[in-house]
């Protein structure tokens, strides 16, 4: 509507003349430092896209003056980093667990890549540092399922425990309680007489004749456990699945049996060398 | 008003109706969106708040809260001001009259609540802010193309010469987010009857049209829709006129042009071709100062009236809503170069530019759009109390520096901690490590949100006693304040 001119008194600029529902513009022009600030990046933004791969076509696109590819500097960093650790590669490939844990060179190696290799596959169970979930054991202890050896843990990771890898460990603790292989009464008092394994309670014959009829075979006369079996010690205070008389008595009923996987295949083979020097060096590896 | 209009406002029947629920649906669905923001940010603090049940997860909760906020609270905040604006700046009723208006507002408000019960149902697309599924894709093309109907008509009635640059800002929003929306959702119902559809585009092809949409979803409606409420809503409450009519002719069609090639820099270091993430990056780098002619027209604008920020909160919250917007429109072509992105991108430093976008810029011009239409719309005097628009400003002002700051470290940390390396080549830190490390930042970050939220609370109150007609007795802003304080150090 209103198209005279009109000049703003406080800044003394013309305004466009237009204008909407009482607002005007006023005839500023562009700020010299914005446009050339402006300019700048374009120009700049045509240098890049003559450096790097920037204009596609049907078939292709503009490579570039430095030939740049994503991919290939991926590559290129990948070939460094195993170019890198080839020489550690070789050795640990060559050598025997015992060979690498005498060598400190070869034991600060493995120690720093088992870590990193534990903290981004183990944890998730095992817990940060090997501390033990409720139902995973933990690592950090004296006490060792399937034995704590150096090699016992090697055997372990590799293959894993109650999978489908043909070499894994395999056990099975019979549902005692669920097959009526016990009655309740038996399984009560067989939780006692466990109990009073570790201390924690009042010796009784009658669990002690069932303990001796259906248990002592793979968890030993005093419940000393077998780790060929893979049946935990009793006569402790470490308990997998807890330790409360109800805990046990669910266990001897219906077991939970845990599993691990085969780390083979996922992990190459001195990945699984260094870490299960770390879990035995570092943690709390069995002599 | 620099000059009085010819016309009295009132001499036009102006399609208010609409408008006034516009905005009460824009308070409400602000602070669902912030209330659920705040929920989220304590879950990802404390998971034990994630409930254990389906429908109250963080995965099911967070785009309830991302669509309330951007597309219920910014697109009624939207739909309030451009048909508030176009209306007036055009000084012609709004095309289709209350029928058209009462059609959008109910069509729109069932666009969200679709959404958001599809999403706690677990029902979604799984793309980034266009999660909804076909069926309310379709429902929403129908409400948009009444939107874009409605806003076009009222332009093409005009009694005025010329078109106000803050209706270009809001046509080319509309348009634009009705291509994004059409091509990011051209999916294939499994079944007519059944929710789950399946999108046309594969792999990376999928992911180059989602961010492309996403991008500019940032771009048209978070960005070119407030910059439009700011053309208006600015110079209104200044009383000042535009700082730059060339500035704003220049800025707008280079923003246009260069925002739209943008998107391909959410996927560097992806399977994108190299050659489209170079132009993701240089387009961004180009935007720079496009984005920042918005900046520069709204601050100027004061220019010879820099003392109203004293008195007037109101301005202060949209001056203060262009200076997040001048940080956030730096911060994003920083965070777009390669090199930086390859430190940035996947951390919480992303979500923190997010937020100072969207609480500094989008946020706090809505709440200054908001304070300024309601005494209007509701014929009142003024607001119930500018103190509480203060208390709201400063409140919402440190929970946004409480939020953008702790993701900055936080983000920061998080991407130096991935990329460390022990001297043998081996990762230093495993990922729960950062998780782990990141949590002091995460209950800071869930503390700006709640003083957001409490502001925004305030603000409730104080438009409420507004729309009553109540008026509190307080002292005005009228002793310049510094002054006094000089003196009282003295």
């Amino acid at each position: 509507m209103a198209s005279s001119k009109y000049v703003d008194a406080l800044t003394g600029r013309e305004t466009t003349g237009h204008e909407w529902d009482g607002i005007r513009e006023l005839n500023t022009p562009l700020p010299k430092w914005w446009l050339y600030v402006f300019y700048a990046t374009i120009i700049w933004a045509a240098v890049y896209m003559v450096v790097f791969p920037a204009v596609p076509w049907l078939s292709g696109y503009t490579r570039g003056i430095w030939g740049y590819s994503s991919r290939a500097d991926l590559n290129h960093a990948m070939e460094n980093l195993r170019a890198q650790r080839a020489v550690w590669y070789e050795q640990f490939a060559q050598k025997s667990l015992q060979e690498i844990v005498q060598d400190d060179r070869l034991l600060q190696f493995a120690r720093a890549g088992g870590e990193v290799i534990f903290a981004e596959n183990c944890a998730a169970c095992h817990g940060t540092g090997g501390v033990g979930r409720p139902g995973y054991p933990v690592l950090v202890d004296d006490e060792w399922i399937w034995g704590g050896k150096l090699d016992d843990v090697h055997t372990t990771v590799t293959y894993g425990i109650r999978n489908a890898n043909a070499d894994s460990r395999q056990s099975a603790m019979p549902a005692f309680g669920a097959d009526g292989v016990l009655t309740p009464q038996e399984i009560a008092a067989v939780a006692d007489h466990v109990l009073s394994l570790s201390g924690a309670g009042p010796a009784n014959a009658e669990g002690a004749r069932v303990y001796a009829e259906n248990c002592n075979v793979c968890h030993g006369d005093v419940g000393e456990g077998i780790a060929d079996v893979g049946a935990p010690a009793l006569n402790n205070s470490i308990w997998l699945f807890g330790g409360g008389r109800d805990a046990l008595i669910a266990q001897i009923t219906r077991p939970r049996q845990g599993v691990m996987p085969a780390w083979t295949g996922r992990l190459d083979d001195v990945q699984i060398k260094q870490v299960a020097v770390y879990v035995h060096t570092v943690l709390g590896g069995g002599q | 008003m620099t000059a009085a209009a010819a016309v009295p406002p009132a001499a036009i029947a102006y399609e208010d109706d609409c408008i006034r629920k516009f905005t009460i649906a824009t308070v409400f669905w602000g602070v669902v969106g912030f209330l659920v923001g705040v929920i989220i940010a304590l879950q990802l603090a404390f998971p034990v708040l994630n409930l254990d049940l389906p429908w109250t997860t963080f995965g099911r909760l967070r785009p309830v809260h991302t669509s309330a906020v951007i597309f219920a609270f910014g697109g009624n905040a939207l739909f309030a001001t451009s048909l508030y604006c176009v209306q007036r700046t055009c000084r012609a009723r709004l095309f289709g009259g209350s029928g058209m208006g009462s059609f959008l507002f109910w069509g729109f408000q069932l666009v969200i609540v679709m959404a958001a019960s599809g999403y706690v149902l677990g029902i979604t697309q799984g793309k980034e802010y266009a999660e909804p599924e076909w069926y309310v894709d379709l429902w929403l093309t129908i409400v948009w193309v009444g939107y874009l109907i409605t806003f076009a008509g009222t332009i093409i009635k005009r009694k005025e010469p010329h078109i106000y640059v803050a209706n270009w800002f809001f046509l080319a929003f509309i348009l634009t987010i009705a291509v994004l929306h059409l091509g990011n959702n051209v999916t294939v119902p499994v079944s007519l009857f059944g929710t789950k559809s399946y999108i046309i585009w594969a792999g990376v092809q999928d992911a180059m049209t989602q961010w492309w949409y996403g991008h500019n979803a940032v771009g048209f409606f978070l960005t070119a829709g407030f910059l439009g409420m700011m053309y208006y809503f600015i110079p209104k409450q200044a009383e000042r006129p535009v700082y730059s009519y060339r500035l704003s002719i220049v800025h707008f069609w280079t923003l246009i042009f260069l925002y739209i090639w943008a998107g391909p820099h959410h996927l560097h270091y992806t399977a994108l071709p190299d050659w489209a993430q170079t132009l993701g990056m240089v387009f961004s780098i180009m935007l720079w100062m496009p984005s920042w002619g918005g900046m520069i027209n709204g601050i100027m604008t004061l220019s010879g009236a820099w003392d109203k920020l004293r008195t007037d909160p109101i301005l202060r919250f949209m001056v203060a809503s262009v200076a997040f917007y001048g940080m956030s429109t730096f911060e994003g072509p920083m965070m777009s170069i390669k090199a930086v992105n390859s430190l940035s991108h996947y951390t919480d430093w992303t979500i923190g530019h997010v937020h100072s976008g969207a609480l500094g810029w989008v946020a706090f011009v809505t709440f200054g759009c908001v304070y300024y239409l309601v005494p209007r719309l509701w014929n009142r005097q003024r607001l119930y109390s500018l103190r509480f628009v203060t208390y709201h400003f400063w409140v919402a002002t440190i929970g946004i520096v409480l939020y953008i700051t702790s993701m900055w470290i936080s983000g920061i940390m998080q991407g130096l901690m991935w990329r460390a390396y022990d001297s043998y080549g081996f990762l230093q830190y495993s990922f729960i490590e950062t998780v782990e490390a990141m949590h002091p930042y995460y209950v800071i970050r869930a503390g700006g949100g709640i003083l957001f939220l409490l502001g925004a609370l305030i603000m409730v109150y104080n438009l409420i006693k507004t729309i009553k007609g109540d008026i509190r007795s307080e002292t005005a802003f009228e002793q310049p304040v510094g002054a006094a304080a000089m003196r009282a150090g003295e």
